[in-house]
Parts: C-alpha cells; sequence; structure tokens
C-alpha cells in the first residue's frame, strides 16, 4: 500500500530534520521541502485519476466544460498556495506563509468571477421585468 | 518512492558532510574557506530540490488543465 510508503518516508525525514536541525538549519529545512515534494508527486496519479472521473461525468451529465475546467483551476490554486504557505510557515515565516494564502484567494476569486456573472446572469432572467 | 528515499539520504548525507568539513576548516584557522565550502554544499543540495520542484510544478500544471 502505498500509504505505509508515505509514512515511512515522512518519518525518516523528520529523524533526518532532527538530525541535521542544530548543525544545519538550512539543510534541515531543505529536506522538509523535499518531503513535501516527493509527498506531492506521490499524490498527482490518483488525482489525475479523480479529475478524469469528474470530467467523464460533466461531460455525461453535458455540463458546460468551462465550469468544470474553472473548479479545477481552484483546486490547484488551493493545493499550490496551502504547499507554499505551509513550508514558509514550517520555515518559520507566518507572516509570509499568510501573504502567499492571501494571494491564492484572491486568484481564486478571480477565477470564480464569470461563474459569479452567470450565476448572476440566470437570476435576474427568473425575474419577469 | 525508492528513489526519492535515495535522494533524501544524499541530501543528509551533503549535509552532514558541509558541518563537518566547516568544523574541521573552522579548527585548521581557515574561516572563511569554511563558509565558502559550507555555501557550495548547500547550493548542491539546492539544485538537486530545484529539479523535484520543477518536476512537481510541471505535473500539477498538467494535471489541473491550466491553460
Amino acid at each position: 500500500m502505498v500509504i505505509f510508503q508515505v509514512v515511512s518516508f515522512a518519518m525518516i525525514a523528520s529523524f533526518i530534520f532532527i538530525l541535521l536541525k542544530d548543525q544545519h538549519a538550512s539543510v534541515a529545512f531543505v529536506i522538509v521541502l523535499f518531503t513535501g515534494i516527493v509527498i506531492f508527486l506521490v499524490l498527482i496519479q490518483p488525482i489525475a485519476q479523480v479529475f478524469g472521473l469528474l470530467e467523464y461525468i460533466a461531460q455525461k451529465a453535458d455540463v458546460n466544460g468551462m465550469y468544470v475546467e474553472t473548479i479545477l483551476k481552484i483546486i490547484g490554486i488551493a493545493y499550490i498556495s496551502e504547499f507554499g504557505a505551509q513550508i514558509t510557515r514550517d520555515a518559520g515565516l507566518s507572516s509570509v506563509a499568510s501573504k502567499i494564502e492571501l494571494a491564492g484567494k484572491v486568484f481564486i476569486l478571480v477565477l470564480a468571477v464569470p461563474i459569479l456573472t452567470a450565476v448572476i446572469e440566470t437570476i435576474l432572467r427568473f425575474i419577469p421585468a | 518512492m525508492l528513489g526519492d528515499t535515495y535522494i533524501l539520504f544524499q541530501i543528509a548525507g551533503i549535509g552532514i558532510v558541509i558541518a563537518m568539513i566547516h568544523t574541521v576548516l573552522k579548527q585548521m584557522g581557515k574561516e572563511d574557506i569554511a563558509h565558502w565550502a559550507t555555501l557550495v554544499g548547500f547550493i548542491l543540495v539546492l539544485f538537486i530540490v530545484m529539479d523535484n520542484l520543477a518536476d512537481l510544478f510541471q505535473q500539477i500544471k498538467s494535471v489541473f488543465l491550466f491553460r
């Protein structure tokens, strides 16, 4: 099972982090970053399959492709900003981490604008003029 | 997954070796060379990790349909 590999990899990485923390803090931080990257790389494949299923269902229900695509982008942006924010928070820079999260939220909002306009237009169409 | 643990141990080894070189050179009295050695070792580690980071960002771009 892959989960056991992931957990044992994280355990080894944390041991090495403790080992290197006092001697060489920067290399220890690079190990934390590397662990995050590796675990993400392992996760990417199953996520791709889930998204394939999502798109298949969206095509069957003939939902407009634009919506599904925007949702996938929003999830991607949330993923990456979460990853970056946690890594910088590990480094001790919580202010920079909150800036990254703010940037992620702004980009998600920008992506959601067309969907919001579509919703508002459909609502206005229901109201008899 | 196994290949990545090799890389993890490589990074740990480089970190430990850098620390040892730093202390040895400091005892020998060559303080500045010690700092240079530490810097070079750290840049080497950064190279390794940046390749993986670029690979990760490329995969995320392909999966999340970024145009």
